[in-house]
């Protein structure tokens, strides 16, 4: 990448192009908007239906950062607990991986009958998707420690605290904010599946809830537009995980710093 | 202080590996007070593990290693510390050049008010005063090592521990940067073991060079290089300089020959 100004404007020049011959193809051959609406029609309905989509989307975006807070607190105890001892790793890796590879389509409906606060079974369900990044990221960041530093503190005989907060947890800051990034997605896909899962049952109240009702009623204009507020979010988290991690590591680390260079 | 007390003793310690490996042979060395010391040898002579143990990084396997009469694990009885200087830098590269050399009076618990002027002086004995806020990779190879070099000196250690500190900079920097040091071993009366592979920066700076050889890791040679301090770049150059290095580099070729032949038979 050269100048920032480009690494803005290219990806916008594509989404005109992609916009515009969407918009033309619709109207060319004369597409239904209960198929596939066009652009305007998508931007219309989002104007028009405002009040409910931004209402969706502020509770969407609720279940997803009280999850991904969750994943977070949860994920650093995890691996703080997993560095300790190779033994509590061993132990427990395993399950850490059952949880990942375990569908949460497939859990969420126990979750959702289990817990009888709505929002909380959304929440839990959430952070069962958004957690592993987190444990696993932060748990090699603070095994990634470079082992001559280590051997110096060894030798200035530092305890265990200031190993652990002078060199295992700044080592690990670049790890951990590639855990954030792939997790602050994973919340908000995890509160998107809960949602459609808990279908009625849920709080009723989310983007997901709005897409289905949407596609009962057959507004599929609708549809585009809850979409579209949920792309924007995932893509909205995305950046503020990158801005926070150019901000912490900026001035020190190779995957920042390489930024400016390049 | 007796300036012929022994600083360092190496009493007949070996080095085995769990798995077999012996790293060291039994070694017997002693450093005076205020000597430089060179361990010579090829990689695989032991030289490193042998500082390591002295450092109190590696156990020995068999023997004892005393620093000024106390075992390094109490070598604050003694009144004495130690400093030790990695083959890389090993600098956190978050923190400023300022806090890297603050480092062990931090771990140490020393008053900000205290240890602040400490490290400015540390920092001017390697010339880097100007650069207390900038951060390690702001700096050249030569320069980070400096920084090393500071916070090595900052904790005001006594006797100085040296992995092959200069291995990985260019003959021009590593030059000075040894003109340096010996103006540090004076200055501040330190003791110095030193470890590298190079015959001619043995020669340049030590009072004797332990030259050591592979397979296992032993001594072969102690040899004493009589040559007055301070000793300037021209001594690089000097007939007497090649001689000392034809002396180091003979010794060299006939221990690893002879390892060769042992493999052999």
């Amino acid at each position: 990448m050269r100048a920032p100004v480009q690494r803005v404007a290219y990806p916008i020049l594509v989404a005109i192009v992609l916009l515009a011959l969407w918009q033309g193809l619709v109207t060319a051959f004369k597409v239904p908007h209960y198929l596939v609406p066009s652009p305007a029609r998508v931007a219309s309905t989002l104007v028009e239906d405002a009040a409910l989509l931004f209402g969706a989307l502020f509770n969407t975006l609720q279940i997803t950062l009280l999850s991904f807070l969750a994943a977070v607190g949860v994920g650093i105890l995890v691996a703080a607990a997993f560095v300790q001892s190779r033994i509590i790793e061993t132990a427990l890796f395993p399950y850490a991986v059952l949880l990942q590879v375990t569908p949460i389509v497939a859990i969420a409906p126990l979750v959702i009958i289990w817990v009888k606060d709505p929002t909380a079974s959304l929440v839990i369900c959430a952070t069962l998707v958004a957690l592993f990044p987190i444990i696993s990221n932060t748990t090699l960041g603070l095994r990634s420690v470079n082992p001559g530093l280590l051997a110096y503190f060894r030798l200035q005989r530092a305890t265990r605290m200031q190993t652990l907060f002078r060199l295992r947890v700044p080592s690990a800051l670049p790890y951990f904010f590639g855990g954030l990034r792939i997790s602050s997605g994973l919340a908000l896909i995890g509160a998107v599946v809960a949602e459609f899962v808990a279908g009625t049952g849920g709080t009723g109240t989310g983007l997901a809830y709005q897409i289905l009702q949407a596609g009962y009623q057959l507004n599929i204009p609708r549809m585009f537009a809850s979409l579209l507020l949920i792309t924007l979010a995932g893509v909205a988290l995305f950046s503020l995980m990158s801005l926070l991690s150019r901000w912490a590591l900026g001035s020190w680390h190779e995957s920042e710093t390489a930024h400016d260079e390049a | 202080m007796d300036e012929t007390a022994a600083a360092v003793e190496i009493l007949s310690a070996e080095k085995v590996y769990p798995n077999g490996t012996r790293a060291l042979a039994s070694v017997d060395l002693s450093v005076r007070q205020g000597e430089f010391v060179t361990l010579l040898g090829p990689s695989g002579c032991g030289k490193s593990t042998l500082l390591r143990m002295v450092a109190g990084l590696l156990p020995p396997s068999e023997g004892r290693i005393l620093l000024w009469r106390k075992p390094v694990s109490h070598i604050e009885l003694s009144g004495h510390r130690l400093g030790f200087v990695f083959q890389e830098a090993t600098l956190m590269p978050w923190a400023s050049v300022l806090r890297n050399v603050r480092l062990p009076l931090d771990l140490a618990g020393v008053p900000r008010a205290q240890s602040e002027p400490r490290v400015r002086a540390a920092l001017a004995m390697v010339g880097l005063e100007g650069f207390a806020g900038s951060l390690p990779r702001e700096l050249s190879g030569g320069m980070q090592m400096r920084v090393s070099i500071a916070r090595s000196l900052v904790t005001e250690p006594t006797l100085l521990l040296m992995d092959e500190p200069f291995g990985a900079l260019d003959e021009i920097t590593r030059n000075r940067l040894d003109s340096d040091l010996l103006q540090l071993w004076q200055a501040r009366g330190l003791t110095v073991i030193f470890v590298t592979h190079s015959i001619f920066e043995a020669v340049y700076l030590s009072n004797r060079v332990v030259v050591m050889a592979a397979r296992p890791g032993r001594i072969v040679q102690d040899l004493s290089i009589n040559e007055p301090y301070p000793r300037d770049p021209d001594f690089r150059v000097s007939q007497r300089f090649a001689l000392h290095a034809k002396t180091l580099q003979d010794c060299l070729l006939s221990a690893s020959t002879a390892g060769e032949e042992g493999a052999l038979a």
